[in-house]
């Protein structure tokens, strides 16, 4: 038996709190190939290049047979993350509709002070202590409150999500059958729950994107049985599993720079850039491992066999010193910050302005208003997965809650 | 205290509108991915604007240098290079627009700290162009507001307002309009082109005719369409042409187009994609006649009234939009002995200009609409560009080597690229489509107007243009930079109904530099020397 493989080695848990000089390893070769016939592509140009490239694939069923194992069955429809073009662009399309524009322009916008306000609230609740999991009590509950929000979830319901969230994100990555049999059990769930709301939602409209997903028909219709669900379990879990690993990572980060975080409390507009730099540092999303080829594509030297599984290594790329200047260092007023933390091409992340403005706002109110913050524990523990990566608990304590 | 300017860089936007999403009063988006916004978003919105900027995927998005920490000089001491020139020298940059602009910052970044001076013919500071035929004409930005932003302080001596008349190259001065003289160690030619105004000067003289270039056409232009007239003309379908059709649609202002050629976009793109460019124009009602001339522009007490078309109707019109491209302003260089005429001014790939001899001068550098460059990827051609993005990066790569030394110099390789937005559509190419003899759908559905096409020459993928599908084309970039083979040979996701490639048509090639007369005199090739002849065009 040969030693683990570096992509294995990411893979394993014992790796996860710093996967950092693995990469490097692993940036050594742009593209590598596994010997489960996966190719791994690790450095920035190649992985931006594929991104746009017209014969990289998220529609697994182009898998080649024997690779059929690897991803999710493909039961019922798919969302436009699992879709190529033509499909994929109608179903974005009919998703965007109610989330942005050109439809819906200023719906994340105007969500700005309620924004503010779902944090307050959460900082004022930890007011009397001194000590908390910042997961528990603010970089879940705050996206969770947001998704919700926006989808027309009802509050009292936002608890059976995270039951049903957890074995799906488990799941992502080479799951275990038991793995994969709980998060079978919880999409059935999830998806039982949704054809429940959505119902209730056709006959009593509001103003959340349910209601518009259900009665606003556009120039491509609607969204309608199981893409309507497929569509509405993405973002539910996209909603609530990337911005709470952006917020821990975040915080986690200027802890260990201090002389940033000082910066955060009192310079103006500093978490714009900050953000940026956190989200290139500390992506939430480090492999993109459901991809595939519809044709042979050379690339780094490599020829990437049609058929086969891709892994795109952003968080990797993020940190090519080939394309981003002193890239191990965190230096929130870098320039021209073109991080690969949100993917690019068509897949480009929905959510991502969401996620910008939930980072900037907590992460400043958290700088202004926690008094002499520190870790309990550096590393933190971390979840499980590879895929989407942060701490699974925060430990920090301070000295006291300032007023907002 | 003025409002902030923004400018996005549109060749390197890819529609993933997170400005819009951010800052949606500034930025908005016009169907999936085209992208207009407002170059001069008012002081409260500073915040949204600056968190708009920094989440630009592609960083395309630029403000002033308010609340930037400026950078660093990026300055690398070259080895060969001219330490006195980059401190103390003078360097005269001739056309105060976007590539005067770059330049100037790129000197700047660079290190320079000598005295720099721009020169420009209008009054005003460099100001932005595109969107003078889109958003300024369809009332949501003031062309007064669409001075770029400025990216570092270029510390510049502007002269302003004053035309540059002549240059000696023998004492290397500038001569400017008002008699004096600007000497300078290096010189940037960057006066760009004009609007080609209406053939005949009478007619072009009726209240009511406009070409589209300046603020002040541009100004003049929306005053008159808020008029509502009867019926609005545009003469000539390229982009100009077909942008303007675009907007009276949007105004709800009947539309007449006469279009000399086959189809719109012809020339650019090729009749294939003309005729779906007609398509769509004539689905959104406007009146497009193909294979049309205007015979004459009609007028009574100075104010145009009528025009007669050459398919014998005449049509009652208020106001016509003259769009047949564009004349390089050269005339000041005339008698500088570098080979200039109506092609431009030639220049080798790093900018250096040419004498008229086909001599390259070593402090003379040319950039922007009105250099004429030999482009390698592209039969060495000598090619004139005139898009946004090449005026950027021509502008980048001559400021550098103005201040290198020569080993130390660049060659402008960039693949050109450009974009238009008309009718809904974004349209965007890539490379350089009119050498092509073939085209071919590669990507998508012509008829949901989402698809790409790729353009070939021998065999080999020269170009592409993207209708809808613009987050495709730095795959066609990385084909034409690597001479793939046309058509592409691989499978793609979203294939065409049908990939087979086909005669491209573009209108027959014209060679400008054919025009040109050169004596030469001298019998030894120590003393043969070539003079450019000044005649007919």
């Amino acid at each position: 038996m040969t030693e683990a493989s570096l992509y294995d080695q990411i893979l394993d848990f014992a790796n996860r709190a710093n996967p950092w000089p693995l990469y490097e390893k692993l940036r050594s070769q742009p593209v590598w190939q596994e010997s489960d016939g996966t190719f791994v592509v690790s450095t920035y140009r190649e992985i931006y290049a594929l991104m746009h490239d017209p014969r990289l694939s998220s529609d697994m069923t182009n898998l080649l047979p024997q690779f059929a194992d690897r991803v999710p069955p493909a039961e019922g429809p798919h969302s436009f993350i699992t879709t190529d073009p033509p499909r994929h662009d109608v179903l974005r399309r009919l998703a965007m509709r109610q989330f942005g524009p050109p439809h819906r322009p200023d719906l994340i916008d105007k969500l700005t002070p309620a924004l503010s306000a779902i944090v307050a609230g959460l900082i004022d609740k930890i007011a009397e202590k001194q000590e908390v999991d910042l997961v528990d009590e603010v970089a879940y509950p705050f996206p969770v409150a947001v998704i919700c929000h926006l989808l027309g979830v009802p509050p009292e319901d936002e608890p059976k999500f995270s039951a049903w969230v957890n074995p799906i994100v488990n799941a992502l990555a080479r799951p275990t059958p038991e793995q994969a049999q709980a998060r079978d059990d919880a999409r059935q769930h999830m998806s039982n729950y949704m054809f429940e709301l959505a119902q209730r939602r056709r006959t009593e409209p509001g103003d959340d994107m349910i209601s518009g997903y259900v009665t606003d028909d556009g120039p491509d219709g609607r969204l309608e049985g199981g893409d309507l669900f497929a569509t509405l379990m993405l973002l539910l879990i996209a909603g609530h599993e990337t911005t709470v690993n952006l917020i821990t990572n975040g915080w986690l980060t200027l802890q260990r720079h201090p002389d940033v975080l000082e910066r955060l409390r009192t310079e103006p507009r500093f978490a714009i850039r900050l953000v940026e730099e956190l989200l290139r540092y500390e992506p939430s999303v480090h492999i993109l491992p459901f991809r595939t080829a519809v044709a042979d594509i050379e690339i780094g030297d490599t020829t990437i066999r049609k058929g086969h599984p891709i892994a795109v290594m952003l968080a990797s790329g993020n940190r090519d010193p080939e394309c981003i200047p002193h890239a191990d260092r965190f230096d929130p007023d870098r320039a021209d910050n073109v991080h690969l933390s949100f993917a690019g091409g068509i897949h480009y992340c929905f959510g991502a302005p969401l996620a910008r403005l939930e980072a900037q706002i907590a992460l400043t109110q958290l700088a202004k208003r926690l008094h002499n913050p520190r870790l309990v524990a550096d590393p933190p523990p971390y979840r499980p997965s590879p895929v989407l990566r942060g701490p699974i608990h925060l430990p920090i304590a301070y000295e006291s809650i300032l007023p907002s | 205290m003025t409002s902030m300017r923004v400018v996005v860089d549109l060749t390197k936007c890819e529609g993933y509108a997170q400005c819009a999403f951010l800052a949606p009063e500034a930025f908005r988006m016009v169907g999936d991915e085209a992208l207009m916004f407002d170059p001069a978003p008012p002081d409260e919105l500073q915040e949204k604007v600056l968190r708009a900027a920094a989440a630009c995927p592609v960083q395309a998005l630029q403000v002033d240098m308010a609340d930037l920490p400026t950078p660093p000089p990026t300055a690398t001491v070259s080895a060969d290079g001219d330490d006195r020139l980059r401190h103390e020298g003078r360097i005269v940059i001739v056309g105060a627009s976007l590539a005067g602009l770059k330049a100037a910052e790129q000197l700047r970044a660079e290190g320079f700290t000598g005295k720099l001076t721009m020169i420009g013919d209008e009054p005003e500071e460099p100001y932005d162009r595109p969107p003078l035929s889109k958003q300024v004409q369809t009332g949501w930005a003031a062309s007064a507001d669409t001075t770029l932003p400025r990216r570092r302080d270029i510390a510049a001596d502007w002269k302003l307002g004053v035309a540059a008349t002549g240059l000696d190259l023998e004492h290397n001065f500038v001569t400017l309009a008002d008699g004096q003289h600007v000497g300078f160690d290096r010189l940037l030619i960057a006066t760009g082109v004009r609007a080609r105004p209406w053939f005949v000067p009478e007619e072009a003289g009726l209240d009511g005719v406009f070409t589209i270039r300046t603020r002040a056409d541009a100004t003049g232009l929306r005053e008159r369409l808020l008029a509502k007239p009867r019926r609005v003309l545009v003469i000539g379908s390229g982009f100009t042409g077909s942008e303007m059709a675009s907007v009276c649609v949007e105004l709800g202002i009947p539309v007449t187009v006469a279009e000399a050629g086959p189809a719109p976009l012809a020339g650019a793109l090729g009749g294939v994609i003309g005729r779906i460019a007609a398509d769509i124009m004539r689905e959104h009602g406007v009146d497009l006649r193909v294979n049309t001339r205007v015979d004459s522009l009609q007028g009574e007490d100075g104010r145009l009234r009528r025009a007669l078309l050459s398919d014998g109707t005449t049509l009652d019109v208020d106001v016509a939009v003259v769009a047949l491209g564009g004349i390089r302003n050269v005339e000041w260089l005339q008698g500088s002995n570098l080979a200039v005429g109506m092609w431009g001014v030639a220049c080798d790939a790093g900018c250096r200009a040419f004498d008229a001899n086909g001599l390259v001068t070593d402090d003379v550098f040319v950039a922007g609409d009105v250099a004429r460059q030999p482009q390698p990827m592209f039969g060495y051609q000598f090619l004139a560009m005139e898009h946004w993005g090449n005026s950027v990066t021509q502008a980048q790569v001559a400021a550098h080597n103005m201040i290198s030394g020569k080993t130390d110099r660049w060659p402008h390789l960039e693949v050109s690229a450009f974009w238009s937005l008309q009718f809904g559509n974004n349209i965007k190419s890539v490379g350089v489509p009119v050498i092509a003899d073939q085209i071919a759908i590669t990507q998508g559905s012509v008829d949901k107007r989402q698809f790409v096409a790729a353009y070939g020459y021998k065999g080999r993928v020269v170009g592409a243009v993207a209708w809808n599908q613009g987050k495709w084309l730095d795959f066609y970039e990385k084909l034409i930079e690597q001479a793939a083979p046309f058509p592409p040979p691989y499978d793609m996701t979203n294939p065409p109904a049908d990939p087979t490639p086909v005669p491209a048509e573009f209108p027959a090639m014209t060679y400008p530099g054919r025009d040109a007369t050169v004596v030469v005199t001298g019998h030894d090739p120590s003393e043969r020397r070539a003079t450019l002849v000044r005649g007919r065009r």
